[in-house]
């Protein structure tokens, strides 16, 4: 990923910055210029709370050729108390045992690295609760 | 805006065709599509195509494979959907003639997928990179949550998943032109390889190489070549688009774009899903076609898991869907998928399905789909 890419992502990415609308309320992650609900072109920065609830998930064997040495690791759609969705891996567990339902906590973790001298690509990776 | 026709088919094998470029899947398919229409020359091309640069380095299809069939000089110009892409080129094309920009207009897709590059890489491109992809999840990813989804709300089994599987591949093992002309158990469904959980390697489209074309015309002025058989209308065009992130929809189970293109097609053709006699569906993974037959009102919502295993979308059934083995038993090149199902369709309306004909079948529907569905285009065609 060529690094002003990576820095443009940083405030979603790294502060899970998202939007939340002035007219309506609906949060969006990422924040948007165009509300997803009412189209309001209004919205503040809000960070999102590190914590939420799986909503759907899977276990990927077959990974893309950068993650194949991480394979098979859990994957899931996670909805967080401002009612954000986003996708992240489960770590820290067995990955058969991440379903829907489940309540885990966001941290800060590395996502990848991207070959000899390349970008070490950091984000956050959902971890059980408790 | 007028009446628009397919007069002409025309489609290579699917599967790994190690002979054959990406140019030369496109010519056998569109010069196979101009013979049966009985013409040398069309006034336009639209090529449904994913992802020729990731596949094989190369943009700018247009001129290249107008070039490749002698017509250097007519518009060409490709058309880009993720696996919605044929589709989303037929479309166009339609409108081309419906709209009386034009008389003779060429629709293709074409996708060379075994060429060496990292299939799962170039696919995952049809996700949103910075919000899905980045956190490595992967297409059959994407559609395992889905499948979980559905499975959590409305009980669906692991065996209603492979009962899809096992169907499609009954149907294909009749089609000459499919990637894997043979059946499969449920037991060897049930026990391939985990791709994606719950998704198996049996529940998953393969990597394919091929192409599809079809030669549109208004249906007042349909090629002499054209006359001595039933001729078919494309009776309603649909498309529409949902969030490209899966996180985004409220209900991963329930595909909106789907299910509103299908509305559009539906309310152009004058009739409802009850009246579709013959159906191609987008099942790029088992799930997909419980999904979109939901969608589509071909059944009831949280009933597709039950309907393979019952077979009421068998050859034989109350609405056969995927005749011609579907992306899973067919094969699934990418851009190519949404003209191939549209041509096993006109096959059935024409009557020359062969072993897998839907007896009288007067009335089909093609619904294509791109990414985790956030792309959905519906054709109902007509034999008039």
């Amino acid at each position: 990923m060529p690094s002003p890419r990576y820095w443009r992502e940083v405030p979603a990415r790294l502060r899970l910055e998202a939007g939340r609308c002035a007219a309506c309320g609906k949060v969006d992650y990422p924040r948007r210029a165009v509300c997803s609900a009412c189209r309001s072109r209004e919205s503040e920065p809000l960070r999102l709370t590190c914590r939420g609830r799986v909503v759907t998930s899977t276990v990927v064997h077959v990974a893309p050729a950068e993650l194949a040495m991480e394979a098979p690791y859990a994957v899931a759609v996670v909805e967080t108390p401002e009612q954000a969705r986003l996708m992240l891996q489960i770590v820290d567990c067995d990955p058969r045992d991440v379903r829907p339902g489940m309540e885990v906590e966001l941290e800060f973790r590395r996502i990848r690295s991207e070959g000899r001298a390349g970008i070490l690509c950091y984000g956050y990776k959902g971890v059980p609760a408790g | 805006m007028r009446e628009v026709a397919i007069v002409g088919i025309g489609m290579t094998r699917f599967g790994e065709l190690w002979r054959t470029s990406l140019r030369r899947l496109f010519a056998d398919a569109a010069l196979g599509a101009l013979a049966d229409a009985g013409v040398d020359r069309v006034d336009s091309i639209w090529i449904g195509n994913m992802s020729a640069g990731g596949f094989v380095d190369q943009e700018h299809l247009g001129p290249l494979l107008a070039g490749e069939i002698g017509m250097s000089g007519v518009p060409a110009t490709r058309v880009e959907s993720a696996c919605a892409s044929g589709g989303a080129a037929l479309r166009a094309a339609w409108f081309e003639v419906a709209s009386g920009a034009a008389d003779l207009v060429l629709a293709a897709g074409v996708e060379k997928m075994t060429d060496g590059a990292d299939v799962t890489s170039v696919l995952a491109t049809a996700a949103d990179q910075e919000l899905e992809a980045y956190h490595g999840i992967t297409f059959p990813g994407l559609y395992a949550m889905i499948a979980r989804s559905h499975m959590d709300r409305f009980g669906t089994t692991e065996e209603d998943l492979s009962w899809v599987s096992v169907k499609n591949h009954r149907h294909g093992a009749l089609n000459p032109h499919a990637q894997f002309r043979r059946e499969v158990t449920l037991e060897q469904v049930l026990r391939s390889s985990m791709v994606a959980e719950p998704l198996r390697l049996l529940h998953c489209s393969p990597v394919s190489d091929g192409a599809a074309a079809v030669v549109l015309c208004p249906a007042d002025r349909v090629p002499r070549a054209g006359k001595s058989r039933p001729a078919v209308r494309i009776a309603g065009s649909g498309m529409a688009t949902a969030s490209m992130a899966l996180a985004d929809r409220a209900d991963p189970a329930h595909l909106d774009a789907v299910k509103l293109a299908a509305e559009r097609a539906y309310a152009m053709a004058g009739v409802g899903p009850g009246q579709i006699q013959v159906a191609e569906v987008h099942d790029c993974f088992s799930i997909a076609e419980i999904c979109c037959t939901e969608a589509l009102g071909l059944v009831e919502t949280g009933h597709g898991g039950r309907a393979a295993r019952e077979g009421i979308t068998s050859l034989g059934g109350r609405i056969p869907v995927n005749t011609s083995g579907g992306l899973k038993s067919k094969g699934h090149p990418v851009g190519a998928t949404g003209v191939a199902q549209v041509i096993e369709i006109v096959e059935q309306l024409r009557g020359e399905a062969g072993d897998r004909q839907v007896p009288g079948a007067a009335v089909g529907l093609a619904q294509n789909m791109g990414g985790s569905g956030a792309s959905a285009v519906v054709h109902v065609l007509r034999r008039v």
